[in-house]
Parts: structure tokens; C-alpha cells; sequence
């Protein structure tokens, strides 16, 4: 697409999405309000997995780290929403760092099992915390205001999301085109090559996982306001999943990649729905065929763009064999 | 420009001593070759240089710096930039994303700048970008630097790694066999290369090579390793005819073929 194009289309889908309201029934702007909701999750979740390459089944927790955070502070201290955002954040930002330190040795599939763990560890803490609420989790979370104004309405909610997650889409754009994303892409690339070209890959992984959490607790504190009740279904095994899908389905590292997958695996559940039963086959067997014929995404980041227009493209090709794993000591005896 | 001493150095792993009490001085400002047959301890004394083994026993000094036990970025970050014998590129990014590696520890932008945009911040990645063009022009390449590093030819990743170690900003620069799998016009070109960078940044460079030929030309001291340990060091005509070297390193060659 060229520059002109693509604001065009950017410019486009704001317009829609802020129209969206008066264009479409309640039902609707529920689906399109937890589109949202995830379009902020997996831009989060794709600074860890699709710019630094670390796999996380745990994703969840962080979600959970914001709903909690906002939800507690709220409710038994009565804090006011907007400043439970900072605190929320900083929370999540040193979990992150908690849950990203143990696995910083670790490549692929330990990374996958250790982070599973500690996506569950959050779960079970909230199940069986007092201050969390226990199983029935926290309810009775008061409504956000700004200034005299109460965000109560179906639509306050859609338009308080739709403004994080456009701020969170900006900036996972500038954290991706800075040196700091660079260094995230050189480790997902090749940890040892970009230690060796002064890349200290410790602090890059910690803080993309710090980046990471610090995005999805935003999304859990809006949440937290939104439903007024939170409780750790919401933090499940199968969330943090399907957020995962939602950034493997656009494309790993691919912003709008990542903003589409999120839509599409919040919005094809529901436009299947008239064939009932059948509607998380067919979702299933989409997802299989889409990763056997487009292994790389729906809209995959494109690396070869540069600021000249003119110049021979190649086609960027991320098969998930190319990132496949070697011993640490073949890497190093290369 | 900076000396590096390696100091009775040894590696040992598990059983196996893959270096044994190997000590060499590098002058600033001079091309050394290391030379041996395959399985020597050539690419574990550069991994122990940079970084990625830490020796068993011994120093490595970068000046007047112990190197042991430093993080390799943090010895990149003190001016030794290396290339790696088996290609180790960022295979799906940019040519030009490659070379800008280098810089990230010569620049400091944070989150904040880069959410912001700051002014501080897009200056530092005007530089970023021209010392990374400057590198690829220095080696040729900068026509190619919106091109995937994987689809390139052979030839232009070995190039392209030698920028990218360029883009460091280093003061020794390590080339582990960078002549591997290149022709002729090639290898030729690579000499010109290597003597352009020591002129042009003022490098002190230390080369893993096999090419007899290509060491005749352009190196000034020779190291010679068998079995992990020195067996010769000097200039390339005397060591290249020393009986040991002889004996240990072609007599090896020829079994091989
Ligand atoms: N990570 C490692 N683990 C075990 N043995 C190794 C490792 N790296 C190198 N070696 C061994 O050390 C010896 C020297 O290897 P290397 O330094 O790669 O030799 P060269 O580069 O001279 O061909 C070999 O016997 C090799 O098998
Ligand atoms: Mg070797």
C-alpha cells in the first residue's frame, strides 16, 4: 500500500469506529466495545511476542494485574478511577518483571510452560485471596467520572476503550519503529547475534515483558470499571489463548495484522452464531487451515519499507521453522 | 586502537580442553591471523574474547581492562565487535536494520523519546541511520539496504556482517573466517576490504582464516593453534614455514581431503 493509501484507510476505519455507535444496535456495540478490549490485549501481547520473539501462554495475568488493581483500590479504598491507572500500571510493570526474570534463560517451550504457570499462579492467587474476593471475585465497582460527568452508558465505555486502544496501537507503532524495538526484533531474530552486537538482551526481554504487562493492566483496569464486577473466569487459561491467536491470526509483529486478528477472533464467533453448535467447529477448523495455508498471519509485518519508495521489495516470509530453536551451543560455536 | 592481550588463557569443557594456557598480544593497530586445523580452539578464543565462554583460568585484556567475565554486549559496548564463521545475520529484517544494530549501545533513547517523538530522540535516529549508511556505503552495499537480509547472496551477507560489526564503532574488530565459501574476485575484494577498515577507523583487526594466500597478504603477525595451544607465532613467511606448522596444520589438510 502507498503512503497516501494507507492513511486513507487509517483516516477510514476511525471515522467507522467512531461512528460505530449510531450506526449499529446494542448487541453490536457490545461485541465491537470487547473487540476493543482486545485490540488493546494483543497489541500488548505482541510487543512480547511478536516484536521480542518470547512466547507467552500466560497473558492473562496482567489483564487480571489491572482489573484487580483498579477494582481493590476502588472498592475498598474508594480511590477515584483515573488514579488508579498509574498504580495499575506500575504494578503490572514490576510483575512483569517478576514473571519475565525466571525465564529469561529459557527459549520456546520452556518459556511457553513457564509463563502457562504463572498465568495460572495469578488465577488461583485471585480465586483464593480474601482482598480479591475469592471465586465470587470483587463486585460493585463504581462507575469512572470526569469532572461532573459519570461514564455509566454502553456507549461512555466504547468510547473510553476505543480512545486506549488507539493510544495503546500508537504506541506499539513508535515502540516498534524506535532503537528499543529494533532491539527487541534483533533478539527475536538472533539473541546471541544481538548480544554480540551490544544488545544487552536481559534488560531488552525484561522490558518488553515490563511494556507488555503494563498495556494488557490498562485493558484490565478498563475492564474492571466497564463490567462494574470482575471475577477470575475472566483470567483464564483461554483467555490469555485467545488473545494469542488474535496476534498469530493478523500476524506477529504486524500492527493493523494485530488490530484485525483481534476483531476477527471476537467477531467470527458472533457472526457464526446462527449455526449454533457448529460455530466453534467452523471457528476451529478456520484457524487450522488459515495456519497450514498462512502460517505467517492475515496482514504480516513487512520489514523491507523503507522512507524511499523506489526499491526492489522482497517478500517477507516468517514460517515458523526459520525461528526454530537451536541448542545454546551450537549457536554459540557458530 | 587498542591492544588486546590474551593471558594464559584456558577453556575447558567437561573433559575436553578445547584451549589450553594460550597467551598472544595483538599491538594496536595491526592485523593478526589466527590460523590451525579445524577443531583447534580458532572460534572458542574468540568466543572467550567476546564474551561468550568465560575461560576456565586466564585474563583478556582490552588495554588495560579485564574482559572476564563481562557480558558480551558489555565488551561490544568497550569497542570489540566480531563476525560470526557460520553467517549469524537478523535474517528477516532490513540490510539496513542489520548495520543499525550497531549503534544501540553507542545511543540512549528511552521509552519516554520514543513514545514522545522527542526532538533528542529523532536526532539520535537521523544518526542512528547515517552512521548505519555510512558503514553499508564503506562496503558497498548501500544500494541493497531495503533489501531482506536473507535473500541476499552469499557474498553480500559476508559483507553485510562486516558492516554490521562496523556499525559497532568497535577498536579491534574480529573476522571469524570471513573468506569462507567466497570466490576469487571475492576474497580479493575482502583483502582490499579488511586493509580499508584498519586505514579508514583506525582498527586494530585479528582474523580466523584458513586461506593461505589471503593470510600471505594481508596479515602482519601470525598465530598458530593445534590441539588448543600455541605452536608458532610471527611473521606470515616464517611461521608459514615453520616445521610444526608444517607438519601439524597441511599434514592435517591433506588427511582431511
Ligand atoms: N560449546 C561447546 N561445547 C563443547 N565443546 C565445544 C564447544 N565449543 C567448542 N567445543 C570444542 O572445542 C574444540 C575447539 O572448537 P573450535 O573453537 O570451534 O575450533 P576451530 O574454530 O578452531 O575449528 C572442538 O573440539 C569443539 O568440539
Ligand atoms: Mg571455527
Amino acid at each position: 500500500m502507498n503512503p497516501l493509501g494507507k492513511k486513507l484507510s487509517i483516516i477510514l476505519s476511525l471515522v467507522v469506529a467512531c461512528c460505530l455507535p449510531f450506526l449499529t444496535n446494542n448487541y453490536w456495540l457490545d461485541v465491537a466495545t470487547l473487540a476493543l478490549f482486545y485490540i488493546v490485549l494483543a497489541q500488548g501481547l505482541n510487543v512480547v511476542v511478536g516484536f521480542a520473539g518470547l512466547l507467552d501462554l500466560g497473558y492473562a495475568a496482567f489483564f487480571a494485574v489491572g482489573a484487580y488493581t483498579t477494582g481493590i483500590l476502588m472498592t475498598v479504598y474508594q480511590w477515584s478511577f483515573w488514579l488508579t491507572l498509574p498504580v495499575s500500571m506500575a504494578i503490572a510493570a514490576v510483575v512483569g518483571v517478576i514473571i519475565g526474570a525466571p525465564t529469561l534463560r529459557l527459549r520456546s517451550d520452556y518459556l511457553a510452560i513457564v509463563t502457562l504457570g504463572f498465568g495460572e499462579i495469578i488465577r488461583i492467587l485471585a480465586i483464593n485471596l480474601d482482598i480479591t474476593g475469592s471465586a465470587s471475585g470483587i463486585y460493585g465497582i463504581p462507575r469512572p467520572s470526569i469532572g461532573s460527568y459519570m461514564l455509566a452508558g454502553q456507549m461512555d465505555f466504547y468510547y473510553l476503550i476505543l480512545i486506549i486502544a488507539i493510544l495503546a496501537v500508537l504506541a506499539v507503532k513508535r515502540l516498534g519503529s524506535s532503537r528499543i524495538g529494533r532491539a527487541w526484533m534483533y533478539i527475536r531474530e538472533d539473541e546471541d547475534a544481538a548480544e554480540a552486537m551490544g544488545i544487552n538482551r536481559i534488560k531488552m526481554k525484561l522490558l518488553a515483558y515490563s511494556i507488555g504487562a503494563v498495556i494488557g493492566s490498562l485493558g484490565g483496569s478498563v475492564f474492571a470499571v466497564k463490567m462494574s464486577a470482575i471475577a477470575p473466569l475472566s483470567f483464564s487459561f483461554t483467555q490469555s489463548i485467545m488473545i494469542l491467536l488474535a496476534v498469530v491470526l493478523g500476524g506477529l509483529g504486524s500492527i493493523p495484522g494485530v488490530v484485525l486478528g483481534a476483531v476477527l477472533v471476537i467477531a467470527l464467533p458472533e457472526l457464526l452464531r446462527s449455526v449454533e453448535d457448529w460455530r466453534y467447529l467452523i471457528f476451529g477448523v478456520a484457524l487450522v487451515a488459515m495456519m497450514l495455508f498462512r502460517p505467517q498471519g492475515l496482514w504480516p509485518a513487512r520489514y523491507d519499507t523503507g522512507k524511499d519508495s523506489a526499491h526492489e521489495a522482497d517478500t517477507l516470509r516468517t514460517e515458523g521453522s526459520d525461528r526454530d530453536v537451536q541448542l545454546d551451543s551450537e549457536k554459540c560455536n557458530a | 586502537m587498542s591492544s588486546l592481550t590474551v593471558k594464559n588463557v584456558t577453556l575447558k569443557f567437561g573433559g575436553l580442553t578445547a584451549v589450553h594456557d594460550l597467551s598472544f598480544h595483538i599491538p594496536a593497530g595491526s592485523i593478526t591471523s589466527i590460523i590451525g586445523p579445524n577443531g583447534a580452539g580458532k572460534t572458542s578464543v574468540f568466543n572467550m574474547i567476546t564474551g561468550f565462554y568465560r575461560p576456565t583460568a586466564g585474563q583478556i585484556m582490552l588495554g588495560n581492562e579485564n574482559l572476564v567475565g563481562k557480558k558480551p554486549s558489555q565488551i561490544t559496548q568497550r569497542g570489540l565487535a566480531r563476525t560470526f564463521q557460520n553467517l549469524r545475520l537478523f535474517p528477516n529484517l532490513t540490510v539496513l536494520d542489520n548495520v543499525k544494530s550497531g549503534m544501540h549501545s553507542r545511543t540512549k533513547q528511552t521509552v519516554w523519546g520514543a513514545l514522545w517523538h522527542t526532538p533528542a530522540q529523532k536526532k539520535e535516529e537521523r544518526l542512528i541511520e547515517e552512521v548505519a549508511r555510512d558503514c553499508l556505503a564503506f562496503v558497498g552495499m548501500d544500494a541493497s539496504r531495503y533489501r531482506i537480509a536473507k535473500n541476499l547472496p552469499y557474498g553480500e551477507q559476508r559483507y553485510l556482517e562486516i558492516a554490521r560489526a562496523l556499525g559497532t564503532k568497535p577498536r579491534v574488530l574480529l573476522l571469524d573466517e570471513p573468506a569462507a565459501g567466497l570466490n576469487y574476485e571475492e576474497k580479493e575484494n575482502l583483502i582490499e576490504l579488511i586493509k580499508r577498515i584498519r586505514q579508514k577507523y583506525e582498527l586494530t583487526v585479528l582474523i580466523i582464516e584458513h586461506d593461505m594466500g589471503l593470510i600471505h597478504k594481508i596479515s602482519e603477525n601470525v598465530i598458530v593453534l593445534d590441539y588448543g595451544q600455541k605452536i608458532a607465532e610471527g611473521a606470515p613467511v616464517e611461521v608459514l614455514n615453520h616445521p610444526r606448522v608444517v607438519e601439524a596444520y597441511l599434514g592435517k589438510e591433506e588427511e582431511a581431503m
